[in-house]
Parts: structure tokens; C-alpha cells; sequence
């Protein structure tokens, strides 16, 4: 396949990822909402936000890395995307696998941490005392979380001998009990753990903590900044469900597939998150070095020998 | 040649390149670069370089609105996601909570609250405004984007209320900031807020909410007001 | 109580003496000899608990009186030490040493009558109202009213009304009056 039409696969499949986002989060709001006995928002919300932040008028600047900010953050979301084979075509070069290659497990692990530094420069320019703090909070948070996810990983990796998603894909293909969830269960109840930090709901949300930091690392941002941050939150959402879709529940092989499958494993989150309160950040780094690193390398030393 | 020679011409020989240097500098600095003089609000001079310039003492402008079918548009757009800064002045605010539980639930009107000012385009004046809250009711209002409405709650913002004759609280709001929509009662209950919402979502989509517009306008007026009660002004004019 | 106040009595020359109940008791002191008093009180009889200290603003007399209201959790009684200062050079000796919670009352009473109380800590801060320029606003002879009207742009058409007369005249106008409303209305 030529880059030209490669390219425009990307671009179609990023409108795709940007709604479904959208979609999922004011689900997550909806089922808050009913839990409570609310209506909840209304479905357009996101979009309706998107544009009300767009359309600001007047927007302040705190200087340059107050700017990279939002777009180190989405470049992080797109950076994800781009090297992240979506659906299962059973051609390394087909149409939905983008842009795909040999190593893109470890780049991908990369851009994780991409984003979350970018925002961190940004907000840590912005000034605001709760930023920083947010921000202290998040990457304590999110270093606790990449050590049993990296090692899960690398299980993965050592299970079937290479850092490529296509390949670990395809070598799960052919009824659900070639998946890594069966066949190395404890590095993928690392995943399963470490899931719910990566994806920041309820009882690792103290990042953002709205109730005690007001937004966290958000607080300065407005307008276009604002609409650039929730779009670039929404694709993460995606991917980082995405990623873990393809480790350790066998891929997609059509887009309504990848649709079901990482709303189920989004909701995973959205679930634990309604049901159990918020952790103090010290209490999720040692949870997070208690359970989720002792099956990861579990799961490693099962997948070495 | 002595050593001491040496040394002046050394010495002379540095001063040369020193003003070499401060010349090419000046000759490369753009006009728009030099250092600005700026008074601080303690009444202190400082000099600060435009590259790092986030003291702002200009003041606001007026924004003009797109025209036509985008602006129309726009205003849908900004009617339907109304976020509210969470900040309650008097006891008005008691009435804001009972927004969010499910016998209210301000969100099926795309009405949600919002913890800083930089992210809110509503804020609710509730109740009664002292001369204290009112300084930080202004530094908040001005560090909100632009497209900004005020909702007035209860009857101490209209013409003072029960407070009309006290020392501390303030009788009109409008004298200070410009207000969008008034909500009148000594409380209102919580359906007059969500009436007053509905109200304010009519204004904007009908293209009339536009008092940001108005206090730039009328800057020096608002200014000269809040100036006559709030004697320590120890901030700058404008809070960007 | 009784022997407690007839003891202070003869150490401290009480001025005038009311006893409320059993468990509480009020007495005026001399300025000079009160803050001795609270703390001889405090530290020897067990009265370890400031409930309050406030003023009354006798405009009449020329005076500002100072209550410090002092319990005893042990004695489960209550004693009220009175002092009266002069109006027109209000000072009265700190007691800031004796509770940290006095820093504050001390505070609010320099602002809200302008009472001086030399050496305590943080005295000249401003406490409710920043910036204020007039004459203390809790004195009597300060017109909140007139202050407002100056300061604070008053709409001008205020309307009063009765609630329960209003709603009797809008809901119910056709409703006979009854003896005991008449009586009321008048």
C-alpha cells in the first residue's frame, strides 16, 4: 500500500478514534449520572464543549511551554495512533494497521510518558500552585503505574519473542484461548491492574482531583488550550484501551469488534472507578508496587522459563 | 612596553569590545523588544522583557462577534454548555448544591460546574456581596474568558435586600460588574435558578449576552465605582 | 461562687457584684487591677477557658465596657470580669499573653470600636473590613445607614411591606378581617 492512501486510512481511523473517545466519555459521565438517579448530560456534550471552547474570545499565554502543553499532549495521543495497528487485517500492510513496524511496542511505552511530561512543562509554566501539585501527584502516580506495565510487558514481549503489536496480534489469533489473558494469565492481571491507573478513573483520579486541587494540571488552561486537552484525552482513552485490547485480548478484526472490545475494557475501569473511592497518592503507589508488580513478574518468570 | 602599559591597553582594548557589543546588541533588538517599564501594583517600577511578559496591565478590549450564520452557531454552542464557576459569595450559594443532586440536576441543561475561573464562562453572584468578596469577585471576573455571563441571585444584589443599610455589603451589583440575568427573591429556590438558566440561554442564542462587550466599554465608569469602595487597591487595574 | 467573688473581692476592690445564677456570677473591676485579676483567676482558680471577650458601647455614660467571660471547666462555673474604659481614649491593657484566641478578639475589638490594646500581636491588621476610612463602624454615634446611602448607590424605590398583610390583601382579598388581624394591623 502506497503512503498516500496509508495516510488517509490514519486520518479516517483518527476521526473514528476522536468520536469514539467523545462517545465513551459522556457514556462514563451517563452511568455516573444514573448511578446517582440523574439524567445525566446530554449526549452532544462533548462536541457541544469542543466547540463553546473554541469559539472563546479573549485567551491569556503564560508563555511558550504553556502553548506546547496541550499540543505535546495531543501529539502524544496522535503519536500512540499512528504506530498502533487497529484492526486485524491478516496483512502486516493492510489498511487499518497504520503505521505500524517492527519495534512500535516500545515506542508506543514512549509516547505514554510523552504527553504527561509535555502537560507537566506546561502547567508548571502556567504557575498555578495546584498545577504543580497535580502534576507531582501524576507523575508519582504514573511511574508507579509503568513499572508493573512495563514488566507485563516485556512478558509479552519474551512470550512471543518480538516488540511488534502486529505480530503479538496475530500470534493470538484463532478463538479466544490463544489469547496472553489464558495463556500467561499472570502478566495479564498486571495489565488488568495496572489498566486502571493508566486510565485515571476513580480510585487514581487524584490527579485531577476536582474536589481538592480544582482541575490539578488543568488549571490555567482555557479555551482552545481546554478544547485541545479533552480532544487529546479522549484519543488516549482510545488508545491506551486500544493497547491493551491488542496485549492481551487478542486484537480486533473489524472495527465494530474494536468497538465492543474496548468499550468493555474502558468500562472495566469506569466500573472499579463508581464503586470504590479515591486513593491517596501514597496509598496507589504502594498498591500499585504491592499487587500489580508482583504479577508482572510472575508473569515474567513464567514467560522466561 | 612595561606591564603596566600592557594592562591599559588590555583594559582599554575590553571596554572597546564591551561597547562593540552593547552597539551590535542595540542594533539587533527589535524596538518591540526592549525591556518595558511597568508599575507594579504596589507602586514599585519594573522592568520586564517582552519575551517573558506576563504582566499585562492593558485593559480589555471589545471583541466583535462573527458575523452572521457562524456567530449564530457559535452562540448555540456556548448556550448549551453554560459552566459555572464554583464560587459562592453569601448564603445564596446554599441554593446552588441542591443543582447537582437528582432532584434538580442542572446537567440535562448542559449546566456544570467548573473549579477555576479560566474554565467558566457563568458566574452566580449569590446572595450578598461584601465590600471584601466584592475585590475578589472582580479579580475572578476579569480572569475569565471572554464571553462571560453573570447571574445575579436573590434580592441583596438587586437593590441590597435585608442589607440595604449595612456598613459592608454592597446595594447594586450592576454599579460594578454588568449583569446578565437577575434571579429576585430572598432565597430563590433552586427552580428560579434553573429558570434564570433557561433565561440566559435565551439571551445568548438571541445573540444579547454580550456585557463582557459592555464592561470594556464602559471600563473607566465600572473602574471609577469599584475604586470609590474598595479603598486598598492593592492590585492592578485590569486581572487578565 | 459566692466565697470565690468575696475572696477577689478583697484582693482586687470589686466594683459591682451580680449574681445571675449559682454557677455564674458578674463583677466590674478597675482597668489597672483587671488583667491581674483574669490572670489570678486562670492560673489559681482554675479558670482556664476564655469564652469570649466583647464590648458594649455605653454612649451615655462616656464608656466602653469590656467583658471577658471566663469558665471554669472543673468549678462547672462561669464568671464575668466587667471593665469600663474611658470612650474618648479607648486603651486597655492586652491579655494576650494569657490565650492565644485573645490575639484575635483583641483585633476585632481595634477594629470594630477602635480600642487600643498596646503590644498585642498583630493588633493593626485588618480584620472584617479592608481599607475602612470612617470612625470605627460598631461605635453608636457611626449612621450605618447613611453610610450606605452614600456609599453605595441605593435604588431608591425600597418598599416594605408585612408579608403576612400582603399575601391576606393579594391571595385572600375578599376575605372578611378579622378582630384579632385588625388588631394586629394597628
Amino acid at each position: 500500500m502506497d503512503i498516500t492512501s496509508k495516510l488517509i486510512y490514519a486520518l479516517i481511523g483518527l476521526l473514528i478514534v476522536v468520536n469514539w473517545g467523545m462517545l465513551m466519555s459522556v457514556t462514563f459521565r451517563k452511568i455516573g449520572a444514573r448511578m446517582a438517579g440523574r439524567h445525566g448530560i446530554p449526549f452532544r456534550q462533548p462536541w457541544v464543549n469542543l466547540l463553546k471552547n473554541i469559539s472563546t474570545r479573549t485567551i491569556i499565554t503564560h508563555g511558550y511551554m504553556y502553548y506546547l502543553g496541550p499540543v505535546f499532549r495531543l501529539s502524544g495521543g496522535i503519536g500512540i495512533f499512528l504506530f498502533m495497528p487497529m484492526v486485524f487485517t491478516g496483512n502486516a500492510d493492510g489498511l487499518w494497521t497504520n503505521f505500524s513496524f517492527q519495534g512500535d511496542l516500545i515506542l508506543i511505552l514512549y509516547f505514554q510518558v510523552f504527553g504527561m511530561l509535555g502537560m507537566a512543562m506546561g502547567s508548571g509554566e502556567g504557575g498555578h500552585p495546584y498545577s504543580a501539585m497535580g502534576v507531582a501527584r501524576g507523575l508519582a502516580q504514573h511511574a508507579a503505574v509503568e513499572l508493573p506495565l512495563t514488566i507485563a510487558i516485556l512478558a509479552i514481549a519474551v512470550q512471543f519473542d518480538t516488540f511488534s503489536i502486529y505480530k503479538i496480534v496475530e500470534a493470538q489469533q484463532g478463538g479466544f484461548q490463544n489469547w496472553v489473558l489464558f495463556t500467561n494469565p499472570f502478566a495479564s492481571a498486571a495489565i488488568i491492574l495496572a489498566m486502571l491507573g493508566a486510565l485515571g478513573h476513580s480510585p487514581f483520579n487524584l490527579v485531577k482531583a476536582p474536589n481538592e486541587i480544582l482541575i490539578g494540571p488543568a488549571t490555567e488552561y482555557e479555551g482552545t488550550y481546554l478544547g485541545f486537552m479533552m480532544s487529546a484525552g479522549a484519543i488516549i482513552h482510545v488508545m491506551e484501551a486500544v493497547l491493551f485490547m491488542n496485549l492481551i485480548f487478542g486484537g480486533a478484526t473489524s472495527w465494530i469488534e474494536l468497538i465492543i472490545k474496548s468499550f468493555l475494557i474502558y468500562f472495566w475501569s469506569v466500573f472499579v472507578g463508581m464503586v470504590f473511592p479515591r486513593f491517596k497518592i501514597e496509598q496507589s503507589v504502594i498498591w500499585f508496587f504491592k499487587w500489580p508488580l508482583g504479577f508482572a513478574i510472575i508473569g515474567l518468570l513464567m514467560a522466561s522459563f | 612596553m612595561s606591564e603596566l602599559d600592557l594592562n591599559d591597553k588590555m583594559s582599554e582594548m575590553l571596554a572597546k569590545s564591551e561597547a562593540n557589543v552593547k552597539n551590535s546588541k542595540k542594533d539587533f533588538t527589535r524596538p518591540e523588544d526592549e525591556l518595558r517599564e511597568v508599575v507594579a501594583p504596589d507602586g514599585s517600577i519594573i522592568k520586564i522583557n517582552p519575551l517573558y511578559d506576563y504582566f499585562s496591565d492593558e485593559k480589555p478590549k471589545e471583541e466583535k462577534p462573527r458575523n452572521g450564520v457562524v456567530e449564530k452557531f457559535l452562540n448555540w454552542a456556548r448556550s448549551e454548555s453554560i459552566w459555572v464557576l464554583g464560587f459562592g459569595t453569601g448564603c445564596g450559594s446554599i441554593e446552588i448544591p441542591p443543582l447537582v443532586t437528582p432532584r434538580f440536576d442542572m446537567f440535562r441543561y448542559g449546566v456544570e460546574m467548573r473549579p477555576t475561573p479560566r474554565q467558566s464562562n457563568a458566574f452566580i453572584i449569590s446572595g450578598y456581596l461584601s465590600v471584601k468578596t466584592l475585590k475578589r469577585v472582580i479579580r475572578t471576573y476579569e480572569q475569565m474568558p471572554s464571553p462571560k455571563y453573570i447571574i445575579a441571585l436573590g434580592s441583596c444584589t438587586i437593590n441590597g435586600g435585608m442589607y440595604y443599610d449595612s456598613y459592608s455589603t454592597i446595594n447594586r451589583l450592576d454599579k460594578y460588574i454588568p449583569v446578565d440575568v437577575y434571579i429576585a427573591g430572598c432565597m430563590p429556590r433552586p427552580e428560579a435558578l434553573l429558570h434564570g438558566f433557561a433565561k440566559l440561554k435565551q439571551l445568548i442564542k438571541d445573540g444579547k449576552a454580550e456585557k463582557a462587550n459592555e464592561y470594556a466599554r464602559n471600563f473607566d465608569e465600572y473602574k471609577a465605582n469599584q475604586k470609590k469602595i474598595i479603598k486598598d487597591w492593592n492590585m492592578p487595574d485590569y486581572n487578565w | 461562687m459566692k466565697e470565690l467573688i468575696e475572696k477577689l473581692n478583697s484582693k482586687y476592690d470589686l466594683q459591682e457584684i451580680v449574681y445571675q445564677r449559682d454557677n455564674l456570677a458578674f463583677t466590674a473591676i478597675r482597668k489597672e487591677n483587671a488583667i491581674d485579676a483574669i490572670t489570678y483567676l486562670r492560673d489559681y482558680e482554675e479558670f482556664t477557658h476564655l469564652v469570649m471577650m466583647s464590648c458594649v458601647d455605653w454612649i451615655e455614660d462616656g464608656k466602653f465596657q469590656l467583658l471577658y467571660l471566663l469558665n471554669s471547666p472543673e468549678k462547672k462555673c462561669d464568671i464575668g470580669i466587667k471593665v469600663y474604659i474611658d470612650r474618648e481614649n479607648p486603651e486597655m491593657f492586652s491579655a494576650h499573653h494569657l490565650w492565644k484566641s485573645v490575639w484575635t478578639y483583641q483585633r476585632e475589638l481595634k477594629e470594630f470600636y477602635g480600642i487600643d490594646f498596646p503590644g498585642s500581636p498583630r493588633v493593626n491588621d485588618d480584620f472584617v473590613v479592608e481599607g475602612w476610612e470612617e470612625i470605627p463602624f460598631m461605635r453608636r454615634d457611626f449612621d450605618t445607614h447613611e453610610y450606605a446611602e452614600k456609599t453605595y448607590f441605593p435604588r431608591g424605590n425600597r418598599k416594605t411591606n408585612d408579608p403576612a398583610e400582603y399575601m391576606r390583601k393579594k391571595l385572600y382579598p375578599n376575605q372578611p378581617v378579622t378582630a384579632k388581624q385588625r388588631k394586629d394591623d394597628k
